[in-house]
């Protein structure tokens, strides 16, 4: 039988990117951009942050050098904590952003075809992110032997003191860094805007049908640019909680693997909604590690492989189901995939 | 037209149908080199490098060696084929990005046949036989997607997306079934003693390993080029790409149509992946497409589905990735950064088709609105 408290964790941590990815690509989709550049996104944002990271590191450092003789310095204290967790997030959002930024000008003001560019991206973002990663040593000059961001990741992997104590329930519920709380936040916010608030309507409504939001005053490009962007951000954080809390820190080519391909999957299969995501993104999670935990027969490690292709099922399944149902409520974003120009209506 | 504001705004876009080919082409070629200025002026950055000599050295990682010269060409082939394999899908607007799961599952198919059946026939009926099954299986990888976009309106990219990676776990599960020998985790060269199922050599000089691929590419191009713009199917599928309405009121069955595209695009890639496995590597593992499934939608997408400029969109493609490759390893750099340029370039291509397609119309004060 599974041990479902070693399980559920371990499912959660491997759901929380998945569930940055699939908020950020729900928000996107709701514009009525398929962003098929999320898997490229993430990896920027991953490198973006570590690439912050270790130029802060490798600051911290010499400043160390520079200052061992002072003890209790200012600055190690309460600059280091902080500005550990401030800088690779800014510079992972500011990666993300610019990879959002770049979407939505060739697709939204250039209006390019919304899967060749988002192709594009995924090439370029997986191709930087594994050449900064592999290179950046090089290309800094700084001497050590590998990525191992170890100041700044155990700043991204704190724990809340009382998960030790309570148990099982501190090891479910309370085991995990501040960016997993922070990604069901973003999730319950994300869902609450798009559901509840007028922008959220507006934004609906130009992913349904961008000629009668234009009609109705809502500024179609600026809904678009912001819906993009403020998704590929949040989708770039996925990357960030990944190397920093999950992989402690350490930077290993491709290991973040087909995790953004997985993230799209998961919009279909929470019928575009972050709040259901938060649950899928935890079963998904569970079921890319599900093989682990179920026993194994040494003669036939094959079937491990085809629960590995169970997400993939499930999602298909889903997608069917929902086409052929056909409810109003559970279908895509009526203009997904289409540029919109105001002038061919 | 536009909304009476205040003030007019300073310009705007408006369609434009009067661009001639040859402005068409300089507009493309222009972004081109606006591309590699740039992927030069980055390569200067990172590696130190002068401009000409990265692409010297470039050209020399493509074309330096009469080897390297012939496995560029052959991965042309590949890149093209699998291209070509996807146009008819997009000339319907289909837009199938399953082109890596079609391959996989066409390579699966030959790489059984190739195991299982080699002690049972001869060598010419053996290949007939993995062909045949390569074919049918990349056409029922694709025809799948297609059922459900016909009958229900499934969305294929989606559909299509999913389909790659049950296609890449399919074969990581039959990869450890035959592992051989146990426990290695991979399948090794099949047939490596007898040689049962591979694909002939053409004549005993170097090129013969590759001539053939190459000479399915070219002859695949043709007759894509013909099916596209000289058949009844070709027209159909353009009909049905403009307008569902259309089709359906000239009474082309559109169900009908997507089904047999899709099952034609299914089976090109499933022909890929059969040179793949019989022809170029002999064995099958997760990577053997590499991600040439989604660089292939670039490559269709580059040369607006036309097959003949397809040849050059995936050479330079090949070239860049063989050059960058060729580039970062000196330099003791990730061999990565060919697929930054690679991005780099599109990032361009797609850009400059807006200025082909569409012009700026700055507005005069004088002549308000009136601008056509």
């Amino acid at each position: 039988m599974i041990n479902f408290v070693s399980f559920i964790p371990k499912a959660v941590v491997q759901g929380i990117p998945l569930l940055y990815g699939s908020t950020g690509e729900i928000i996107t989709q709701k514009s009525g951009n398929l962003n098929l550049g999320i898997p490229g996104v993430m990896y920027v944002g991953a490198i973006s942050g570590v690439i912050g990271a270790f130029n802060f590191e490798q600051a911290v450092k010499s400043y160390e050098a520079a200052h061992a003789a002072g003890g209790a310095d200012a600055f190690l204290t309460y600059g280091v904590p902080v500005l550990s967790v401030l800088i690779p997030m800014l510079s992972c959002l500011l990666g993300s952003l610019l990879m959002g930024l770049l979407y939505c000008f060739l697709t939204v003001t250039l209006r390019a075809n919304q899967n060749v560019t988002g192709l594009a991206m995924t090439t370029f973002g997986v191709g930087f992110g594994n050449f900064f990663g592999a290179s950046l040593i090089k290309l800094s000059g700084a001497d050590v032997p590998s990525i191992a961001l170890t100041t700044t990741s155990k700043y991204f992997s704190v724990k809340l003191p009382i998960a030790e104590t309570t148990g099982w329930f501190g090891k479910i519920f309370l085991s995990y860094g501040p960016l997993a709380y922070l990604s069901i936040i973003v999730a319950i916010a994300a869902a609450l805007i798009i559901k509840k608030t007028r922008m959220g309507l507006h934004l609906r409504a130009v992913g349904e049908s961008p000629a009668t939001a234009d009609s109705a005053g809502i500024n179609v490009t600026l809904y678009k640019y912001g819906a993009t962007c403020i998704g590929c951000m949040i989708a770039g954080l996925g990357g960030l909680y990944y190397v920093m809390d999950y992989a402690t820190g350490v930077w290993s080519n491709d290991a973040f693997g087909d995790r953004g391909w997985l993230a799209i999957a998961l919009v279909i299969f929470t019928i575009w909604k972050p709040d259901m995501s938060i649950f899928a993104s935890i079963l998904f999670g569970g079921l890319y590690i599900l093989y682990l935990f179920l026993p194994i027969n040494i003669d036939h490690m094959e079937y491990q492989q085809l629960y590995k292709m169970i997400p993939y099922v499930v999602t298909l399944v889903v997608l069917v189901i929902t086409s052929i149902r056909n409810k109003r409520e559970n279908q895509p974003p009526a203009s997904l995939g289409l540029p919109y120009f105001r002038e061919e209506r | 037209m536009a909304k009476t504001n205040k003030s007019e705004p300073l310009f705007h876009i408006a369609k434009r149908s009067d661009m001639t080919l040859k402005k068409a082409i300089l507009v493309r070629v222009i972004a081109i080199f606006a591309a590699l200025v740039v992927c030069a002026i980055i390569t200067m950055i990172t590696t130190g490098l002068n401009p000409f000599t990265v692409y010297g050295s470039m050209a020399k990682g493509a074309f330096g060696t009469a080897r390297k010269s012939w496995i560029t060409v052959q991965d042309t082939s590949i890149l093209l084929l699998i291209a070509l394999a996807l146009t008819p899908a997009f000339k319907m607007k289909f837009w199938n990005i399953g082109g890596e799961g079609q391959v996989l599952i066409g390579a699966l198919a030959t790489s059984a046949v190739m195991l299982k059946l080699s002690p049972y026939l001869p060598n010419p009926a053996l290949i007939a036989v993995m062909f045949v099954a390569a074919i049918l299986a990349g056409g029922i990888w694709g025809v799948l997607p297609a059922l459900f976009k016909a009958k229900w309106n499934t969305n294929e990219t989606l559909f299509t997306l999913m389909m790659n990676y049950i296609a890449t776990q399919l074969v990581a599960f039959y990869i450890i079934v035959w592992e051989y020998p146990k426990g290695a985790g991979k399948v090794g060269i099949i047939n490596a003693k007898t040689e049962l199922g591979w694909l002939p050599r053409l004549g005993s000089s170097m090129g013969g390993k590759y001539l053939l691929t190459i000479i399915i590419a070219v002859i695949t191009t043709i007759a894509m080029f013909a099916y596209l713009y000289y058949s009844k199917h070709g027209y159909e599928i353009c009909v049905v790409g403009e307008s569902e309405n259309t089709a359906r009121y000239v009474g082309i069955n559109v169900g009908k149509v997507i089904i047999r595209t899709m099952f034609i695009s299914g089976a090109i890639c499933g022909l890929t992946g059969f040179i793949l496995v019989a022809g170029i590597h002999q064995t099958i593992t997760t990577s053997l497409v590499g991600g040439q499934g989604f660089t292939a939608v670039m490559v269709s997408w580059l040369a607006k589905f036309n097959p003949i400029i397809m040849i050059f969109a995936s050479l330079l493609i090949v070239f860049l990735k063989k050059g960058a490759g060729e580039v970062a390893t000196s330099c003791g750099l990730n061999e990565s950064f060919s697929e930054i340029l690679t991005g780099i370039i599109i990032f361009f291509i797609i850009g400059c088709e807006f200025f082909i397609r569409y012009k700026i119309v700055i507005n005069k004060k004088t002549m308000k609105g009136g601008n056509k």
